[in-house]
């Protein structure tokens, strides 16, 4: 906690009256921020922890029920089916997000003056409204009429029922997941451009080939980007959310002729609770499941990351 | 563990300005054969093409009558341009787009000015726990949207707020993590002399904030109002909890209704559905290209996704 990116002032000073005025000056500068932290974050934290533990339906008074929202969330076939979704998008989609996007900077870096026009082709899709991205992908991958499947069948492949075949479902929602992986693609891209010349240079008299220079300059001197992207695309696929609401949620009509539960991802699920059934002490139960869930990923990979990462510059 | 977090968080900040970077790249650029470029181009035209595909036939559809939706190929022919006129007249799209603009400007205003009236306590003043709290604005980063939720609706509810437009940028003027990290870094990148020589003039540290801090770092402000509006225009999840009246809806939530209401399970009109997500997107491919430097530099700087 201690050591932070901040340069510490050289020297501790004693306190003196200045001192103390700019430190109040300082809580005023903060304060908009402590206010919110208060209100929007730790009280509500505690709020949802204490609600957890009861039963809610936001009309009534809360009931506490101690531990029985947990027991029953262990439980739920429900609850199971859709964090095996989230994790089954997860484990697809961020290594695939990883692996194209790294493709795709390095060839990005070797075309000079047409970067540009690329990294904009990549990323339109993610200025593209993800309700939008949803409806878009729910016509893309209609079994008769959509553009892949058609597609497909150009090259003698009959395409499966991507939309409405619980098998298919998930692989349907990685591959939309793909169209968006353009803010990959650019922080890529930023950290091979701040790789030294020099190092390839030096790695390249020292005989090393084409790929031996990849592998010993570029992806030890981009190790930073590459564990940062990790760590945020896991934590944003595990809430995946608005895309898939879209396609297959919040109409009982498609609801009833599909069984929705394929598709179903964790914070789906924990919304309807919450807002529809409105379970708010389960829905609470499951929000802070999924808090510890994310905690101990991103603990883990920042362990792992520490054994892999190159800082340049790196501070004691 | 919050320190190794930061580090994290800052490490894809290059410490170089952009432009250097470029020049470096020119220059490997002409030592490569030209046969290996034109493969490389090639590779990319080839992946560029599969990226527009979906766009391409959006519009193409989107213009096309309703029994060639889906039998057409990419062109809008024959053209059905009045699908627009549809649609419009179906939902209160015009609604709706200035729905989306009037929260979107709110929340990206709030939300810049406030991040950045707290970037400056954080990057101008030594004082005590100041390490600690920025290790907190970090942390609060990784709080999952769904833990705070249910409180939060609550909260207001408790102010009679729910059913308002309200709750969809009223939280952003308590500052945003994300973008205090980012308009911090900006702030000590500048030069510490700047604002000693305008406290010996005699300024006062508002002033200090508003006239000298807040010009310097208009590039990172904008970064931050960009990103913003593009969050809030493409949120669905607010505007389901809080908006009920159909009135007040925001282009996401009225799109939502479009495809419930004239797709699936509706009245099978695509061409409505498919010219209202036209419009809810266009706003935002013009955004980009009005301020795409802003984009590029914000994400490659900061690290944001999307």
């Amino acid at each position: 906690m201690a050591t932070t990116t901040v340069p510490a002032p050289a020297g501790r000073r004693r306190r003196t009256p200045l001192a103390r005025r700019e430190a109040r000056w300082a809580y005023l500068f903060l304060a908009p921020w402590i206010v919110g932290f208060l209100v929007f974050n730790a009280g509500p934290m505690i709020a949802s922890a204490w609600l957890s533990l009861t039963e809610y339906d936001a009309i009534n008074a809360p009931r506490y029920t101690g531990l029985d929202n947990y027991r029953e969330l262990m439980a739920d076939p429900m609850v199971a089916r859709s964090l095996g979704n989230t994790v089954y998008y997860t484990v697809l989609h961020v290594p695939l997000v990883m692996a194209i996007s790294l493709g795709l900077a390095l060839l990005l870096k070797r075309v000079g003056r047409l970067q540009g026009f690329f990294r904009t082709v990549f990323y339109l899709p993610v200025m593209t409204p993800a309700v939008a991205v949803g409806i878009l992908f729910l016509l893309l991958l209609n079994t008769q009429d959509g553009l892949l499947n058609r597609g497909l069948a150009l090259v003698g492949i009959e395409g499966p029922s991507w939309t409405t075949d619980p098998d298919w479902v998930m692989p349907g929602i990685v591959l939309m997941g793909l169209w968006s992986l353009g803010s990959t693609v650019i922080i890529y891209l930023a950290a091979l451009q701040n790789v030294p010349r020099d190092l390839y240079e030096a790695a390249s008299i020292d005989g090393a080939g084409g790929w031996a220079r990849f592998r010993h300059v570029t992806l030890p001197m981009i190790s930073g980007a590459l564990f940062f992207t990790l760590i945020v695309n896991t934590i944003s696929s595990l809430q995946m959310f608005t895309e898939v609401y879209t396609m297959y949620f919040g109409n009982r009509q498609t609801q009833g002729a599909f069984n929705s539960d394929a598709a179903s991802f964790y914070v789906i699920h924990l919304f309807q609770e919450a807002f529809q059934f409105l379970h708010m002490g389960f829905a609470s139960a499951m929000a802070w499941l999924l808090f510890v869930i994310i905690l101990i990923i991103t603990l883990v990979q920042v362990k792992l990351g520490n054994r892999f990462v190159y800082y340049e510059g790196d501070q004691p | 563990m919050t320190a190794t977090v930061e580090r994290a968080v800052a490490a894809p900040v290059p410490a170089t300005a952009p432009g250097g970077a470029d020049r470096r790249t020119a220059v490997e650029q002409s030592r490569r054969p030209l046969w290996q470029r034109v493969l490389f181009v090639v590779a990319l035209v080839g992946v560029a093409v599969v990226f527009m595909l979906p766009f391409v036939w959006l519009i193409g559809a989107s213009l096309r009558p309703r029994e060639y939706v889906f039998s057409g190929g990419f062109l809008p022919t024959p053209f059905a341009p009045e699908n627009y006129a549809d649609a419009w007249q179906a939902v209160p799209m015009v609604t709706w787009l200035l729905n989306s603009v009037v929260v979107g400007t709110a929340a990206a205003l709030a939300v810049t000015l406030s991040s950045a009236w707290v970037a400056f306590g954080f990057a101008y003043f030594r004082f005590p726990g100041r390490d600690l709290l920025f290790g907190l604005v970090l942390a609060t980063m990784m709080l999952p949207f769904a833990v705070t939720m249910i409180p939060t609706y609550l909260i207001w509810t408790e102010l009679r707020l729910t059913g308002t437009q309200v709750p969809l940028w009223a939280g952003n003027l308590f500052g945003s993590a994300f973008y205090i990290f980012l308009l911090r870094q900006f702030l000590l990148s500048l030069p510490r002399e700047y604002f000693e020589a305008a406290r010996v003039d005699g300024a006062s540290y508002p002033q200090l904030f508003w006239k000298l801090a807040f010009p310097l770092i208009r590039p990172a402000l904008l970064v931050a109002f960009v990103f913003e509006f593009k969050a809030s225009w493409t949120d669905l999840m607010k505007p389901l909890i809080y908006l009920r009246d159909e009135e007040l809806y925001t282009l996401p939530r009225g799109l939502k209704v479009v495809l419930d209401r004239f797709g699936y399970g509706g009245e099978q009109q695509w061409e409505v559905v498919l010219a209202g997500s036209v419009i809810a997107t266009v706003p935002m491919l013009v955004l980009f290209f009005l301020a795409q430097r802003h984009f590029v530099e914000g994400i490659a700087t900061s690290g944001r996704k999307g």
